[in-house]
């Protein structure tokens, strides 16, 4: 069987390429996938842990963060969709509305 | 049960009513109301005054507690209302003059457009006088003593939109309250060592021994200085003259009959005070004095038929100081009361003058007058006979009991002063009647073709007031008459008594006095009637001849121009000058320093606030890699 170790590094790897994802590309839409690669790392660790000490506890925060995830995921992809209409771009560098 | 406690509230009620509702109601209905709410407290005050007369007990001080007023540690002050005979006496010239203006009013000022604000401010006047006059407490009084203040400057200032009327209420205003800071001093004084302003108390501490000589003398000066500043006392008379600004029936109620009197009243509410520190009592006699002849000497070459009026009114509080300073309440509360009389008169008959003559105030624009005026002339002449002194007339019996006070208590300089003061007074009143009503006319075409005699509502007043301009002395009879003669000295004796310490006189030595007064008067007409009847060249000789006389009395001694020049001035000035470096500089510069900080820092830190999400997200990792950072190692 394979050590949870392994798992544990595979889910430090999604987690930075989430994140390096994130701070590289430019349109939303793909920076959303980035941070769902990022939820998923998570997932994964706890899973790896689920094996250890933190049996039942980690396998429920799993489906949480499942759940959060897919309302992240209609509530985030409809807000895009909505920025993509009225301003038929969604790079971040076009929506600066915010600086101070 | 004695009703005097109410006699302040009618008006009261009336006042608040024609404040709100003043501009939907009628002229008609307006004056009515206000004339009736005078008449309720007249009528109250002859209740009251009959309740106390017949007393059995004549020494009777009828105290009515409303309600406890303040009370903070030790002091305490009642609303309370105290009647005695100094009181009964006050309340009856106030609401009975003031109703007497108030049907004068109605005619008045008919045609003006504020005719609910004046009645409202009139009625708030009586209201506010009525409590002074009957306050138990100084504290209470003083509430009174600023209300009278108020109305005061409300109604000189009656017709704003004329810069000099605004400006003279404010005057009138300033300076009072220079009068009240000493007031308040007093009064806080007086606290600090008895705890209580009653006026009960105050008698009792003074019976008791509880002052020092010079701790009574502090405390009266103190009140002095804010009964000169009521009273248009030296130095503080300067605002008199210049209410003159306001509407002639507010000159004759106010600033002659009731409210300028208001100092004369504390001086004689305190009598016990005044009498136990004699510095404060010769201060005052020195003072009324010097006020009775400096503002005579104005009084003599003004043209301003209002303004003569005017100085002869401070002249004449002058003697009231007189009579209380020397000790003679009695005398000084008398000539108070004949005053209201026939200044309130004078000041009708002058308002119905400029009524006739379309509001014409210069007496060199007159002249003639007698037969266009058959009604307001024997008024005005009767006024005048009894300001000057002349013997029956009720001037001559308080002016003369003032002096002989003076007199009998050895007081030769102060009786002197007022002696003088009474052949310039006997002048300047005889002046002003044949520069108005006699010699030749001098009038404006236009002015002449609208002359016309005032109506009906204005000269009943003016007739019932030299009614008693020439009765109301006989209650004040001298002692040459008989031992009992004085029924007013003998009504006051209660409240006064600690005042009886003078000297008899001799019956010659009165009878000398009399002569002396009556030919102090006699004199001063004489003059007035060579001087502007006989050969009116003189004046113009005089004139030629002493050119700084004439020059300084015109000028009113430049009094106002000095004031002008050594405390307004200054004053101005040196507000500009703190307005500019410590209003400006420090005030606002530490408000906009502050506001400049705050938008410094805001547009500093909004830097930080790119828009950009992923300087967010950046910032984000950052905290959780310090986080970590920290929590690891």
């Amino acid at each position: 069987m394979t050590p949870p170790g392994w798992f544990l590094a595979l889910s430090v790897l999604l987690f930075a390429l989430g994140t390096i994802g994130f701070f590289v590309k430019r349109d939303l839409l793909t920076q959303f996938m980035s941070v769902e690669v990022m939820l998923n790392a998570a997932n994964l660790a706890f899973l790896a842990l689920a094996r250890g000490p933190a049996k039942t506890d980690a396998q429920i925060i799993v489906f949480f963060v499942m759940t959060v995830a897919a309302a992240e995921a209609a509530v985030g992809m409809a807000i895009i969709l909505l920025v993509f209409r009225r301003r038929r771009s969604i790079k971040t560098e076009d929506l600066r509305d915010l600086k101070g | 049960m004695n009703p005097f406690w109410l006699i302040p509230f009618p008006p009261a009620a009336s006042a608040l009513v024609l404040f709100l509702l003043g501009r939907k109601l009628s002229r008609k209905v307006i004056a009515w109301q206000a004339g009736l709410a005078v008449a309720a407290s007249f009528v109250l005050a002859v209740v009251s005054f009959a309740g106390l007369a017949g007393a059995p007990h004549p020494e009777t001080t009828l105290v009515k507690t409303l309600f406890t007023w303040i009370q903070a540690g030790d002091f305490r002050a009642d609303l309370a209302f105290q009647f005695d005979s100094l009181a009964a006496i006050m309340v009856l010239v106030v609401t009975g003059v003031g109703l007497l203006i108030h049907i004068y009013s109605a005619g008045y000022m008919a045609h003006d457009r504020s005719f609910a604000r004046f009645f409202a401010c009139l009625n708030l006047f009586t209201f506010a006088m009525l409590i002074l006059v009957l306050a138990s407490n100084m504290v209470l009084m003083f509430v009174g003593w600023e209300g009278v203040g108020l109305c005061s400057y409300l109604l000189i200032g009656f017709w704003f939109e004329k810069p000099s009327a605004a400006a003279a209420g404010k005057k009138a205003f300033i300076v009072n309250r220079i009068g009240d800071a000493g007031f308040i001093l007093g009064m806080l004084l007086l606290i600090t060592s008895i705890g209580t302003t009653a006026f009960g108390s105050i008698n009792d501490a003074i019976a008791g021994g509880v002052f020092t000589p010079a701790l009574a003398t502090i405390i009266a000066l103190l009140l002095f200085v804010g009964a000169a500043g009521k009273s248009a006392q030296l130095p503080l008379y300067v605002w008199l003259p210049d209410a003159m600004e306001g509407p002639t029936p507010v000159s004759a109620l106010i600033h002659a009959a009731t409210m300028v009197t208001a100092g004369v009243y504390m001086v004689a509410r305190l009598n016990a005070l005044y009498t136990f520190s004699a510095t404060a009592g010769q201060v005052v006699a020195v003072v009324g004095a010097l006020t009775a002849v400096f503002a005579a000497t104005m009084a003599l070459t003004q043209n301003d038929i209002k303004r003569v009026l005017a100085y002869s009114t401070i002249s004449q509080l002058g003697y009231m100081f007189i009579g209380c300073g020397v000790g003679a309440y009695a005398a000084g509360v008398f000539h108070l009361y004949t005053h209201a009389f026939f200044k309130s008169l004078l000041f009708l008959a002058a308002g119905s003058v400029m009524h006739a003559l379309s509001g014409e105030l210069d007496m060199r624009k007159m002249g003639g007058l007698r037969k266009y005026l058959p009604r307001t002339y024997p008024t005005f002449l009767i006024g005048a006979v009894a300001i000057a002194g002349v013997p029956f007339l009720s001037g001559f019996f308080s002016k003369d009991a003032i002096l002989s006070a003076a007199f009998a208590r050895g007081d030769y300089f102060v009786w002197a002063l007022g002696l003088a003061g009474a052949v310039m007074t006997a002048f300047y009143m005889f002046r002003l009647i044949f520069l108005t009503f006699h010699g030749e006319e001098r009038l404006d075409p236009e002015v002449k073709h609208h002359l016309h005699e005032s109506p009906a509502v204005m000269t009943v007043p003016l007739i019932i007031l030299a009614i008693f301009a020439v009765i109301a002395g006989y209650v004040g009879l001298p002692a040459v008459v008989g031992k009992h003669a004085n029924l007013f000295d003998r009504f006051l004796e209660p409240v006064v008594k600690s005042g009886a310490e003078g000297a008899p006189i001799g019956t010659g030595t009165e009878w000398m006095l009399i002569v002396a007064s009556v030919a102090a008067a006699g004199f001063g007409i004489f003059l007035a009637f060579l001087f502007y009847l006989r050969s009116p060249r003189i004046p113009h000789r005089l004139v030629a001849r002493f050119p700084w006389v004439y020059k300084l009395l015109s000028n009113k001694y430049y009094v106002d121009e000095i004031y002008d020049a050594v405390i307004v001035n200054p004053m101005v000035r040196g507000s500009e000058w703190v307005y500019g470096k410590f209003d400006l500089a420090v005030i606002d510069g530490a408000l906009n320093g502050s506001a400049a900080t705050a938008g410094f820092l805001g547009k500093t830190l909004g830097r930080l606030q790119s828009g950009l999400i992923k300087d967010y997200a950046l910032a984000v990792l950052l905290g959780v890699a310090i986080f970590l950072g920290v929590l690891f190692f």
